[in-house]
């Protein structure tokens, strides 16, 4: 019992790392960005290469996977994403289905389309007995992580000088553009923190969730749930829905495998049809 | 005659100008028509392309008329696929009757979820359809003492169609009672856009707060269209079920309703011929790029995607016609 909910939380700390870089940019510029998980993808491989082919250590391939998803991120946004804000959901949807696209097939081109582990350090791969509960060390650390990461967040968010232009950008870009703050930079850099940290998100999920192309696809949905319940009003909406996604997850897989499935989506679904606009605050407009 | 008197009388001319028959879409059924004597080889490919075409119409009334931006719109011709199977295994051999049923069943499932996409943001609209497409899949995969799971639904066998004509392997009997289904189930569709009840649904589209403010129930508009849009997914299903006498779960994936969007977009949106062009232009692309690198089709599929937002559809449909003014302009 308390397993299941340990690793429910594990889970769900690692959606909200690769789910709150969509949530702000979600907000900030009303963009629909399906093709959020490809960055996650993206630093899932970038993590199994330095890993496994080049002997990198794996705390030393984390940080780097974060800086390549960053680059990415920046690259796509710079020359791509910044043409489709100002064009409709329709467009937005259907540009991020084909980067989505287009990212599975080149993953599947240059390195295969089988499921791909990281060699992860013999001390991390440990089970262990804390009061009883067995604990998996990976988890642990997982949640060790991002614990420590959704509160360096939480505090650029709400108390550093970048954490309330951000806030300001968010709340009404046009005045916050009248205020001399240049929401356009502020994008940037946080559309390439987002994609760093779901880059991250997705080096640190590789071993728990599965790696292989389709990893975008398969949880495209999950994203979307985190922002769309948890709303963009700040780190703790996502935060929330994120830890209630995983813990509903894993333990409906575990007590319900019968149903395992389909229990997010009908929660998902009874949620938004009771709030359209998330459970906390307001969602995209 | 007063001014109001004029204006009212202009107006209604100017939209039965609009749903008068035009030369070229005479041509455009001629041309379905013909296929079929004088291309006897294509027929089981034909009766795909216009089936995805019919299925791409159904999108179309969701998306084009009432304004929907779905990603779910699968799961209505999985379901119809799958309604269309078991009924004719469970004796309903009749291909018609089944249909029948097939329209029913899923415009039921469509009006019971149409309350789903009624409320919230695109976001919100998406991640319910994309999760009601999900659902259905995963129901289809579970109850595999029903549908055969992963197998797939076999040995479908319709019976005669009409009591006479038997289904042939060179799909000779499927392609034309595809092109008739299809045939009437447009003109249907035609009928309903150009109908008071289909500009009031374009209206919703357009400005749901104004139309409401003239006395137009959005909700009612959209409940409609989606259910409508919903039975017609589900008879091309049916219709698929019929002529290929299989049934997958790979008709609930995510790439049927990504597919369908480009699909709908390349032939675009909001006359309904854009379905059934744009499947047939798909299918031709899909073959040339199958026919060059068979395993990374769908890279070049999302590249045409994105450069379709990128570029602009106006653009990419418009340069045939603007190299051709140039070239004329020029001799």
């Amino acid at each position: 019992m308390l397993t299941n909910l340990f690793d429910g939380v594990a889970y769900g700390m690692l959606l909200f790392v690769m789910a709150c870089g969509l949530s702000v940019t979600l907000g900030l510029m009303n963009l629909i960005n399906l093709a959020h998980g490809a960055f996650a993808m993206a630093g899932g491989y970038v993590t199994v290469i330095l890993v496994n082919r080049l002997g990198v250590p794996f705390f030393a391939a984390l940080p780097l996977a974060f800086v390549a998803s960053a680059l990415i991120g920046l690259a796509l946004e710079r020359t791509l994403y910044v043409h489709v804000y100002r064009k409709s959901h329709l467009e937005q949807v259907l540009f991020s289905i084909g980067l989505v696209f287009m990212a599975m097939s080149g993953v599947t081109y240059t390195l295969g389309s089988q499921q791909v582990f990281v060699h992860l350090p013999a001390f991390l791969s440990q089970r262990f007995d804390v009061f009883g509960v067995s604990v998996g060390a990976y988890r642990l650390f997982i949640i060790v992580v991002c614990g420590v990461l959704a509160a360096a967040l939480q505090f650029a968010v709400a108390r550093t000088r970048f954490g309330s232009r951000l806030r300001a950008a968010v709340d009404d870009p046009v005045v916050a553009r009248g205020l001399g703050i240049n929401v356009n930079l502020v994008f940037a850099v946080t559309f390439a923190v987002g994609s760093g940290l779901a880059g991250l998100g997705g080096a640190l999920g590789a071993e728990l969730l599965g790696l292989d192309p389709s990893f975008p696809v398969k949880f495209m949905v999950y994203f979307l749930i985190v922002v769309a319940v948890g709303g963009s009003a700040g780190m703790t909406g996502p935060l929330v829905a994120a830890l209630l996604l995983g813990v509903a997850d894993v333990s409906g897989k575990y007590y319900l495998p019968q149903f395992g499935a389909f229990i997010i989506y009908v929660l998902m679904i009874v949620v938004l049809l009771w709030r359209p606009q998330g459970l906390f605050g307001r969602a995209a407009r | 005659m007063s001014a109001r008197e004029q204006n009212i009388a202009a107006a209604s001319q100017a939209l039965a100008e609009t749903s008068r028959v035009k030369p070229a879409e005479i041509v455009f059924w001629l041309a379905a028509l013909a296929s079929f004597f004088l291309l006897p080889e294509q027929h089981l490919l034909l009766s795909e392309v216009l089936i995805t075409g019919l299925f791409a119409l159904s999108l179309d009334l969701v998306l084009g008329y009432g304004g929907i931006v779905s990603l779910g719109h699968a799961a209505f011709f999985g379901f119809g696929c799958y309604a269309a199977g078991l009924a004719t295994k469970h004796g309903v051999t009749d291909p018609l009757l089944g249909l029948a049923l097939v329209a029913v069943l899923t415009g039921a499932l469509g009006f019971a979820t149409s309350f789903l996409v009624l409320r919230g943001s695109d976001l919100t609209r998406i991640m319910v359809t994309l999760s009601v497409g999900v659902l259905m899949g995963e129901l289809a995969n579970r109850m595999a003492w029903l549908t055969g799971g992963a197998d797939g639904l076999q040995g479908v066998a319709p019976g005669l169609l009409l009591g006479r004509f038997e289904f042939d392997i060179f799909g000779q009997v499927a392609y034309a009672y595809t092109l008739c289904v299809a045939f009437v189930l447009f003109v249907l569709a035609r009928r309903f856009v150009h109908s008071p009840f289909g500009w009031s649904v374009r209206a919703v589209k357009e400005n749901a707060l104004r139309t409401s403010a003239i006395g137009i129930p959005v909700n009612r508009r959209l409940v409609v269209v989606y259910t409508l849009a919903a039975a017609y997914a589900g008879i091309a299903g049916g219709l698929l079920t019929q002529t290929t006498q299989f049934a997958s779960l790979d008709l609930f994936s995510f790439h049927r309703s990504a597919d369908l969007l480009l699909i709908l977009i390349i032939g675009g949106t909001g006359y309904l011929y854009g379905g059934l062009i744009g499947a047939l232009v798909f299918k031709l692309i899909q073959d040339a790029i199958a026919n060059v690198t068979p395993q990374y089709w769908e890279f070049w599929i999302g590249l045409l995607l994105v450069s379709f937002v990128l570029i602009g559809r106006e653009r990419i449909v418009g340069l045939p016609g603007l190299v051709w003014r140039r070239l004329r302009g020029r001799a």
